[in-house]
């Protein structure tokens, strides 16, 4: 199967790769996937006091379209508010990627995986 | 310059041997006659070659040349093996046994006939891919008439206890066929010693041309099959439709240059395959060899590399030509059934390699791919999630998963 040019650069130099600590108050960390399934994205984000992302990172275990997905996402989200990052959507990040219909799957977990990292920030500040 | 990427995935297919080429190339043109055409030179000269070949099937089977159908392929050959048996001897028996981490052809000729009303057992595999010979003795009935067991696995390499098998089923009466498309050419196969009724091969397995093969049906005690193919009656009516010389021919002379060459050959890949493995694990931990590392043949390497997931593996290694476990791209998303089957983890089946050396593989080219693999999986378990828990001691396994 042929790889777009932005799946390839995406994947040979993944932008953000690294975990922040997830004990950080300021930090919301999003796990998802599973191994089983082949696929798995650890998001994180650092959420100013003004409930901006000022920075993001990710781990992944998966395929090439995977690691390009959640790389991606480091990209856009950083400098959003929560409420901007919360909006993105899979096919947008489908169509980005020029992702073939198998791999939508990776785009669709990415989206998960921002979603989870908002979510466990939201956890932590009720009040936000 | 490009340069095309390094071969490593041989039991996918091998390259056509140059000598191989050399003795079919005048079958296409010069020596064209129809090897079934009795009344002139061209149809004498055509079938003395399809004799000479057949006679080079048979030596490196030890069967004799009359017992060898040539065929399109081994998948051909498994269809008519074993939907030509169990049609034939439809009115007294009813059941096939077989394993199920058998080639697809085999196991989707056999759900075939299951549609038809036939009962087949999937015997299951230890986890070092080889079957407990006690459960096909109990699976065993007056019943049965075909067990049906591979010589040698596609994707883990393991060699099945063939010569055990055939002596369980002459005694229990029952016919054995085995696909021996991984194992001709790679390891010593003698009919009469394994008792093996009926043999499937294939050319482009060994160096010889694609779109041939053969099956062996023995003779004594003799075996039946009906035809899945009607026509002129060639093959001895087992198989109808003229036989294309120059394949024919091809395949002959990759079984006699493969069984020349055997013994040499597999001293040099078994050395090649240690050297590739030592160097994996010098450099990597938690490292995984899938299937038996002894009963398996020498040219092949099946390996997780946990936390790496193998498709993803797979891109940053372009320069190398072989297949993963995983099965990212399928529909499915399932991982390879055979590697399933013997117990391996879906996960770490998500992260595994096949290897596979061969005649044209150089110790360079070992050397390479080891430092490529050692280059990128150590790059993407700095990426991997999973390989940090597992560093920080957290077990996979507790976590809940939300499986998609």
């Amino acid at each position: 199967m042929a790889y777009s040019a932005k799946v390839i650069d995406h994947y040979e130099n993944p932008r953000n790769v690294g975990s922040l600590d997830a004990q950080d108050a300021a930090v919301g960390t999003g796990l998802v996937g599973a191994p089983a399934c082949g696929d798995v994205m650890k998001l994180q984000i650092k959420v100013s006091d003004q409930g901006i992302i000022e920075d993001a990172k990710f781990k992944t275990f998966g395929c090439g379209s995977a690691i390009a997905s959640s790389s991606l996402v480091t990209e856009w989200i950083k400098g959003k508010s929560l409420e901007e990052a919360g909006e993105i959507k899979n096919t947008t990040i489908a169509q980005h990627l020029s992702l073939p219909p198998v791999k939508i799957h990776c785009s669709m977990l990415a989206e998960d995986a921002i979603r989870a990292a908002i979510r466990d920030y939201k956890e932590k500040h009720p009040s936000a | 310059m490009v340069t095309r990427p390094i071969y490593l995935d041989y039991q996918s297919t091998t390259p056509c041997d140059p000598r191989v080429l050399k003795v079919m190339l005048p079958y296409f043109t010069e020596e064209f006659g129809n090897p079934h055409s009795r009344s002139h030179a061209y149809g004498w000269k055509a079938e003395e070659a399809v004799d000479h070949a057949r006679e080079q099937v048979a030596a490196i089977l030890s069967a004799d040349p009359r017992e060898v159908i040539f065929t399109s392929g081994a998948t051909e050959a498994n269809n008519l093996a074993i939907k030509g048996v169990a049609h034939f001897y439809k009115d007294q028996k009813n059941h096939i046994i077989t394993c199920s981490t058998e080639h697809k052809c085999v196991l989707d000729s056999c759900r075939h006939l299951e549609q038809e009303g036939f009962k087949v057992t999937y015997l299951p595999v230890k986890s070092n891919g080889l079957i407990n010979l006690e459960d096909l003795r109990k699976a065993i009935t007056n019943q049965t008439v075909l067990v049906s067991i591979m010589a040698v696995n596609n994707e883990i390499g393991v060699i099945q206890p063939l010569a055990e098998i055939g002596k369980i089923c002459r005694e229990a009466g029952v016919f054995f066929h085995t696909d021996a498309a991984q194992a001709v050419g790679k390891i010593p196969l003698d009919v009469n010693a394994m008792n093996i009724d009926l043999l499937s091969l294939s050319g482009h397995k060994l160096y010889g041309p694609k779109g041939v093969g053969a099956l062996y049906v023995r003779r004594k005690p003799r075996v039946r099959l009906q035809a899945l193919i009607n026509g002129g009656g060639q093959e001895r009516g087992m198989r109808s439709g003229t036989l294309s010389t120059p394949l024919c021919v091809g395949l002959g002379e990759a079984c006699a240059l493969a069984q020349t060459e055997m013994r040499a050959e597999s001293i040099r890949l078994k050395a090649l395959s240690a050297r590739f493995y030592k160097a994996i694990q010098d450099s990597l931990e938690e490292v995984y060899l899938n299937g038996d590392a002894d009963q398996r043949i020498p040219g092949n390497l099946n390996i997780s590399f946990a936390h790496v997931e193998g498709e993803g593996l797979m891109m940053g290694i372009k320069e190398l030509a072989l297949s993963s476990g995983s099965a990212c791209t399928s529909a499915s998303l399932e991982p390879s059934y055979v590697l399933r089957a013997l117990g391996v983890e879906v996960e770490m089946a998500h992260t595994s390699l096949r290897i596979g050396f061969g005649r044209f593989t150089t110790e360079e080219d070992v050397d390479t791919a080891a430092k490529m693999i050692i280059k990128e999986v150590g790059r993407l378990r700095d990426m991997s999630p999973l390989w940090e828990m597992s560093r920080q001691g957290i077990d996979i396994k507790s976590i809940q998963w939300a499986e998609h």
